[in-house]
């Protein structure tokens, strides 16, 4: 996929432009009503497939394309149903406008939480089937023969008493006009052909040269870009800047206030901007966070682990009572840090003016979510307004959590009427205004009997919540934000907690610092999960049992997550002796609808920690692309121990004092292990893929690093603990 | 004016002479292929080959450069995408969001060019990278087919 599929409204041209005595091919997206015309002749089925006469299917995509490969995923899904050529598959992104238009047709345009699949399977297939069934009755209506006679397989409809066949090429333009067909049956996922199969990415191809176009590298004709800096410390204005003292510094066109926090420096080239954006003397109001540093954050939240204003989330029978009577009681405190999401395409947004429309190009979760904010930033009413979704360089959560990127862009764009203006944010600025994964503590106390079952488990998280700084409206009064729950549910189809304990009380004391949450791949799965699994290992210890074994036992009334648990702990030989200098530990937990576990092999040299091997499980319910599925695990791994290893943005002075990769250190090739990944879907449910096993990756480690060390390591990330 | 060579083709271009490499290419030659990921040489995103030698162009200023010096961009390093490295690539699905991948490639092309049969150290030590999507292992193992590739075209 490239940019001609930014919406069939849109297409490529080659213009012959010279700079720097190149030519080049600009990709210039036209805006709607350009090519009606074009509609007629390329017929739309339905809201989800075009066929053309030459028999190229085009899909409609809503979701976005981030790298996790759910654009591939949710075509076979539509392929499959309209039993079309795979080979003549490609796919388009409808715009959030024309959405909008058609009375939200292609529902939510939301990437996040893993649900690009899960949470649209149902009615992509249902469109797929319903062009299908059009399809065959326009080719009947040409036959004169009832449609129930036909059938269509591979782009072709036959029909079987007289051997007729026709292309869906032929007769699309037919099939449109077709009324859409009433009860449709969808495939038994046994039966399927092209979801369910390891088929090769769609958008492979044009990585690979150079040709796809991120955000960031989109150009439009007299395109000027711009470079923002806004105050460091959250909570922080502008005071003042000096525009005059780079105003005649090179392409530089206008220093613009954005907002009371930001300036922005306006020039021909991105380079030019920055640069003058770097020289500009700026004088910033610190505001009322300057004093904040990590540890009187840290403060703030073990205040919270005693504290009497605690959520309820999970309660079953009496844990405190049981507590309290206990002889021996197992306590342990974790903490888990601010994150970045550091995509590898920074933040940016292009934009275009006018009196009577404002448009938006940009790498986004949430097209629509975009268009929300371009109408709000442009002041024009939402049907004036319309977004070109682009390719994501990652998105991680960063780009479905706020906005900030098109209001900046729009506001720019404002200064110059019907002239686009691209900003590209700096990786310093990027780290600095993140939407960080929350900072949480986590105190666990539990008591067993002389078998090794746990009688009490209580568990107190105290942190930041996300909902309570992007969803107040959720949150309300009561401090209920039940994602800070995720996995620790008694019980539902989201993330139940796996263990049987009769006395279980799980409760959350919301304290937010002034630092910005927003969701970071697994979300709140991530400590949830180290916090859960490596106290599991704990008390697995203080009972004198193996931690597959205890887990075992409490776990015989929640059959699927000790499925996921038991096959890598079979697959990693956990009863058999590790190499020698090697240990192992184990994690499982349920996330997104999905049940995952890992197993992993570390040895411990000198202080260095070097992980082997991670063997890792999932049962996801469906599989749509058994082989993404696969390289979401490894990918997930590769940021969850990032995470567990290194990642943490530490705050002083009100402000993130990480600014880049030198400082903000994520995994390289060298540290990576061997990943084996363990595809197990058992039917029946459809569960997330992108995130759940991120969170089983760091617990895994972790008690790895116990077996071998005899140490817990419970303040994270690791590269704080000296492991000698 | 500075003259550079990009992609086989001399070029003048009119630029603030301290302007880095990363941003003449993307800005005044039009070549966005090479990404910007970090600005100050740790990520790779913005990998080309100079001479043969895989180089950062973040940092690179281009009075740095001159025309004799051969720069090569993934959009150059073959012209259908059939370079070896490419086709591994390709073969392998290595990519996730791909952003990285440009970096990745030109990194891999020119470690096989000095190496042809790079161990996992050698792979370790030469390709630095960042991927934030996490295909490392893909990565390695398509620098390894295309080793073996390579190795089978010169037996042949
Ligand atoms: S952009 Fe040059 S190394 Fe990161
Ligand atoms: S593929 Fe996304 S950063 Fe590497």
């Amino acid at each position: 996929m490239n940019v001609t599929t930014l919406s069939r409204r849109n297409f490529l041209i080659g213009t012959a432009a010279t700079a720097g005595g190149f030519s080049l091919g600009f990709h210039v997206p036209f805006p709607a009503n350009a090519q009606d015309a074009a509609s007629d002749v390329m017929p739309e089925i339905n809201a989800w497939v075009e066929i053309h006469p030459d028999d190229t299917v085009v899909i409609r995509i809503v979701r976005s394309e981030m790298g996790q490969g759910t654009l591939t995923g949710l075509a076979q899904l539509v392929a499959e149903e309209l039993e079309c050529d795979w080979s003549k598959v490609t796919t388009v992104y409808p715009t959030p406008g024309e959405s909008l238009r058609r009375d939200r047709v292609w529902g939510s345009f939301s990437t996040s939480g893993s649900r690009g699949i899960r949470g649209s399977h149902e009615y992509v297939r249902q469109g797929g089937a319903t062009a299908r069934e059009m399809l065959i009755a326009a080719a009947a209506s040409v036959w004169n023969v009832p449609a129930s006679e036909c059938s269509a397989a591979n782009s072709i409809i036959t029909h079987g008493a007289s051997g007729r066949t026709e292309r869906y090429g032929a007769v699309a333009t037919l099939a449109a006009q077709m009324p859409p067909p009433g009860n449709i049956v969808l495939k038994d996922p046994k039966d399927w052909k092209i979801a369910g199969k390891s088929l090769p990415r769609l958008d492979t191809a044009d990585k690979l040269t150079g040709k796809q176009i991120y955000g960031i590298d989109l150009m439009l004709p007299e395109m000027l870009n711009a470079a923002v800096k806004e105050c460091p410390v959250f909570g922080g204005k502008l005071k003042s800047f000096d525009a005059a003292a780079v105003s005649a510094m090179p392409g530089v066109r206008k220093v613009v206030q954005i907002d009371e926090a930001t300036v922005s420096v306006v020039a021909d080239t991105w380079w030019q901007a920055q640069s003058a954006l770097n020289t500009l003397p700026v004088v910033w109001d610190d505001g009322p966070n300057i004093a904040v540093t990590s540890a009187s954050i840290a403060e703030m939240l073990a205040e919270g682990l005693d504290a009497t204003d605690a959520f309820a989330g999970t309660v079953i029978g009496d844990a405190q009572a049981a507590l309290e009577g206990a002889a021996d009681v197992v306590t342990a405190t974790y903490s888990y840090p601010y994150q970045a999401h550091a995509t590898m395409e920074p933040m940016n947004a292009t934009a275009r003016y006018s009196q009577d429309k404002c448009e938006v190009w940009v790498p986004t979760q949430n097209g629509e979510a975009s268009l929300v904010e371009t109408a709000k930033a442009s002041g024009l009413p939402i049907e004036q307004c319309e977004v070109y979704k682009l390719h994501l360089g990652g998105g991680f959560g960063r780009r479905g959590s706020r906005e900030d990127y098109v209001r900046q862009a729009v506001i720019l764009a404002k200064e110059y009427p019907g002239t686009p203006v691209k900003v590209i944010w700096s990786r310093e600025e990027d780290m600095l205004h993140g939407a960080y994964h929350p900072t949480t503590q986590c105190r666990l106390r539990a008591a067993l009997d002389a078998e090794g079952n746990i009688t009490a488990f209580h568990m107190r998280l105290s942190g930041q919540s996300i909902l309570s700084s992007l969803r107040p409206e959720v949150v309300g009064e009561r401090g209920h934000d039940p994602v800070v729950f995720q996995g620790l549910n008694d019980g539902g189809s989201d993330g139940a907690f796996g263990y049987t304990v009769a006395n279980l009380s799980i409760d959350h004391a919301m304290r937010n610092p002034p630092v910005p949450p927003g969701f970071w791949r697994g979300v709140n799965l991530n400590q949830n999960a180290i916090y859960v699994e490596c106290f599991m290992d704990e008390l697995a210890h203080a009972a004198g049992m193996d931690p597959l074994h205890f887990r075992r036992k409490l776990m015989a009334n929640h059959p699927k997550h000790l499925a996921v648990l038991e096959a890598v702990a079979e697959r990693i030989g956990w009863e058999t002796p590790a190499p020698s200098g090697v240990y192992r530990g184990l994690a499982q937990i349920m996330g997104f609808a999905s049940y995952v576990a890992a197993a992993a092999e570390i040895s411990i040299v000198d202080g260095q920690l070097k992980i082997h091997r991670i063997v890792a499980a999932t049962d996801p319910g469906h599989i749509v692309n058994p082989a993404q599925a696969e390289r979401q695990v490894e990918g997930s791994f590769v940021y969850g121990l990032s995470a567990c290893l290194y990642g943490e943005c530490t705050i002083s002075g009100g402000r993130v004092e990480q600014e880049n990769f030198d400082t903000y250190e994520v995994m390289r090739m060298e540290q990576m292990p061997e990943v084996e990944a363990i595809i197990m879907p058992s039917g029946g449910f459809w569960g997330g893929v992108g995130e759940p096993t991120i969170a089983v990756a760091g617990p895994a480690v972790l008690n790895a690093i116990f077996a071998a060390t005899g140490r817990r390591i419970r303040q994270l990330p690791l590269k704080n603990s000296n492991l000698a | 004016m500075i003259q550079l060579n990009i992609n086989g083709v001399a070029r003048d271009i009119d630029v603030d002479p301290e302007t880095p490499l990363l941003w003449v290419l993307r800005e005044q030659a039009g070549l966005t292929g090479t990404k910007f990921g970090c600005g100050i040489a740790v990520c790779g995103a913005c990998t080309v080959q100079i001479d043969g030698v895989a180089a950062r162009s973040c940092v690179m200023p281009v009075s740095a450069l001159d025309a004799t010096q051969r720069i090569v961009t993934i959009e150059g390093l073959s012209t259908d995408g059939g370079h070896p490295v490419q086709q591994a690539w390709l073969a392998l699905d290595v990519p996730q969001c791909g952003y990285c991948q440009a970096g990745m490639i030109m990194a891999a092309a020119a470690l096989l060019e000095t190496n042809p049969n790079p161990t996992d150290d050698d792979i370790n030590a030469e390709i630095t990278n960042i991927c934030r999507c996490g295909t490392y292992n893909r990565v390695r193992a398509a620098i390894k087919l295309a080793a073996a590739n390579g190795s089978e075209t010169n037996k042949g």
